[in-house]
């Protein structure tokens, strides 16, 4: 079994069928792409594997369990974590406060440690710390350790996306999900990013993403799945993907001839 | 004129308490409720309750009148708390109407419109604590409320109070981030309730008789103004919020005008108070208490020196 899979998963809003019957497969260490068309289905997609939306119908398994349903927090707790299409970051906290939220359930073991945190001074002091520098950690791992004070409403939107991935990784995730990371970036921060997720699959956390930039996809991903108008159309390889006559129509094709186009 | 400005500080004290309550809620999980005069009315009738009719010391029903206010947070809390800005705000303010009916209606347990009279003062290690002798009252809710403060500061501090304000900030992502929302919402929402209810208790010990009309609506607004206007996240705000309150709602009986200014004058202050903060000054006259991570930080700078040292 793959790392993750899910069974005909299918999500309806109304009447639109925003992901129809969808065989999705993450193989372990590899880095995974999710590419299609405005609207085929992708965020819907991420949202119904990590807990945000509940499926139509359809099963999810991570690591061989189901996890159907199970809601965002503890899909997070199993080892799933992810970023999103608009940065969704604690805007008036700092650099580090966001970081340290992601490190959030691994600072405390106990089931509810309210009465401890009402009660126990010495006992926060440590678990601040602690918490701190395994925070500050992801930080430096994107080069953000400087920035740790400022607002992270402050920072440049590329800085913004990253610390949003920083966030996400302080959970410690095994599986990351990263939806358009590279939107809004410039030609230069794309290919850091490229590096960046490479190094992020270096350290042993399967990465799939969700991406409109095809080099970036294409140059990267070793496993693409298509999805148009809700329903997987292809999987595959870059190569095989590039070759594929449903995608060329459905997808490439349309932007090749945009990019011939512009050029 | 002094004596007057000792009853000012005993309220500002009484409306303290709800104010940290209040500030947890709103100002740190960002959740707009208005039933202050809802828990703080459970807290009044438990202690007159328990006192004149059981005969306990006013010690034993403090505790007690925390957890049924905690618990009637919770109660509430778990089917309302998932609705959003002013939802929340219009179900958590029936919620403090219901009370007031309840206690206005069951006359057998509250005695109705007419209230419970002769509640038993206070009494620690036999000194009797008289709110006619208004310094010893002060000095106990003091002290009391450096205690509550204290603890609040801490959790504040902790990583729960992160997690609320990841809350406040954005729910989704704070879910995605492995803290479960609901349990927090309804955590704060129970210690908010608990220290208002705690609020209630004080004031039925100050004015010894407690009635109905004591828990109006008018008590959560003004509940809401001390954290507005004192500044939303920040804990000694709220009690410097708490005393400019009850400094202008008695300011006509210190000047010595309450026979020319009607006492309803105060609502349309309050009214203007919050119009004028949310204009001109959002954040309250001292802003948001940003979090403090001087400590962990300097011992991060430390560890990293100290690695350097090692390499060199
Ligand atoms: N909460 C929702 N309610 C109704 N329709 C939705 C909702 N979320 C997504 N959709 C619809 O589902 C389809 C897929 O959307 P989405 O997953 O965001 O596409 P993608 O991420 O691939 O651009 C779209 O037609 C969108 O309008
Ligand atoms: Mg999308």
């Amino acid at each position: 079994m793959s790392m993750l899979e899910t069974q005909a998963l299918t999500r309806e809003f109304g009447g639109v069928i925003a992901v129809n019957k969808v065989d999705f497969f993450v193989e372990k260490n590899m880095i995974t792409g999710l590419i299609g068309p405005n609207g085929a289905g992708k965020t819907t997609l991420f949202n119904n594997i990590t807990g945000l939306d509940t499926p139509t119908s359809g099963k999810v398994f991570f690591e061989g369990k189901e996890i159907t349903g199970t809601p965002a927090d503890r899909v997070c707790r199993l080892g799933i974590a992810r970023t999103f299409q608009n940065i969704r970051l604690f805007k008036e906290l700092s650099v580090i406060d966001n970081v340290m939220v992601g490190r959030h359930f691994h600072a405390g073991n106990s089931h509810n440690r309210t009465i401890q945190a009402i009660l126990s001074y010495l006992n926060v002091e440590k678990e601040e710390k602690k918490t701190y520098l395994d925070a500050m950690k992801w930080l430096e791992f994107f080069g953000l350790e400087n920035l740790r004070n400022e607002k992270a409403k402050n920072l440049p939107y590329g800085y913004q996306r990253e610390l949003e991935i920083a966030r996400a990784l302080a959970t410690e995730p095994r599986l990351l999900f990263l939806d358009e990371p590279a939107a809004g970036m410039n030609p230069q921060e794309t290919e850091d990013l490229m590096k960046t997720i490479r190094r992020i699959r270096d350290i042993g956390v399967t990465v799939v993403l969700i991406e409109h930039d095809m080099k970036l996809v294409m140059n990267i991903c070793d496993n693409i799945t298509v999805l148009n108008y809700g329903q997987k159309i292809a999987q595959g390889t870059a190569m095989e993907i590039q070759s594929n006559p449903a995608v060329i129509e459905a997808y490439l094709g349309k932007d090749e001839d945009e990019e011939d186009d512009e050029e | 004129m002094l004596n007057f400005f000792i009853l000012i500080l005993i309220y500002t004290c009484i409306y303290a308490f709800m104010s940290l309550g209040q500030n947890l809620i709103t100002g740190y999980s960002g959740m707009l409720s208005l039933c202050a005069a809802g828990f703080f009315a459970i807290g009044s009738y438990t202690t007159a309750i328990l006192t004149t009719s059981f005969g306990w010391s006013f010690w034993a029903t403090l505790p007690i009148a925390a957890l049924l206010s905690a618990l009637m947070g919770v109660l509430i809390g778990l089917p309302t708390l998932r609705l959003k800005g002013d939802y929340l705000a219009i179900a958590t303010l029936g919620f403090a109407e219901i009370v007031r009916n309840i206690i206005n209606n069951w006359d057998a347990l509250t005695n109705g419109p007419m209230g419970i009279q002769r509640i038993p003062m206070i009494t620690i290690f036999g000194i009797k604590i008289s709110p006619y002798q208004k310094y010893g009252f002060l000095l106990m809710e003091i002290i009391m409320l450096l205690i509550c403060w204290f603890l609040f500061e801490r959790l504040a501090s902790s990583r729960m109070g992160r997690a609320l304000e990841a809350i406040r900030e954005d729910e989704i992502a704070a879910n995605s981030m492995g803290i479960n929302v609901t349990k927090y919402k309804v955590v704060s929402f129970a210690l908010g309730a608990a220290v208002t209810g705690i609020a209630g208790c004080l004031q039925a010990e100050f004015t010894l008789s407690v009635s109905p009309g004591s828990y109006v609506f008018m008590v959560s607004i003004m509940v809401l103004c001390t954290v507005v206007l004192g500044g939303m996240g920040n804990f000694v705000a709220v009690i410097l919020g708490a005393f400019i309150i009850q400094f202008i709602s008695y300011l006509p009986q210190l000047i010595g005008l309450s026979n020319i200014i009607p006492a309803q004058a105060k609502q349309i202050i309050f009214g203007l108070i919050l119009v004028i903060m949310m204009i001109y000054r959002p954040q309250g006259i001292l802003g948001r208490k940003e979090r403090n991570n001087k400590k962990a930080e300097k011992n991060w700078l430390l560890n990293k020196k100290e690695a350097i040292n090692e390499h060199a």
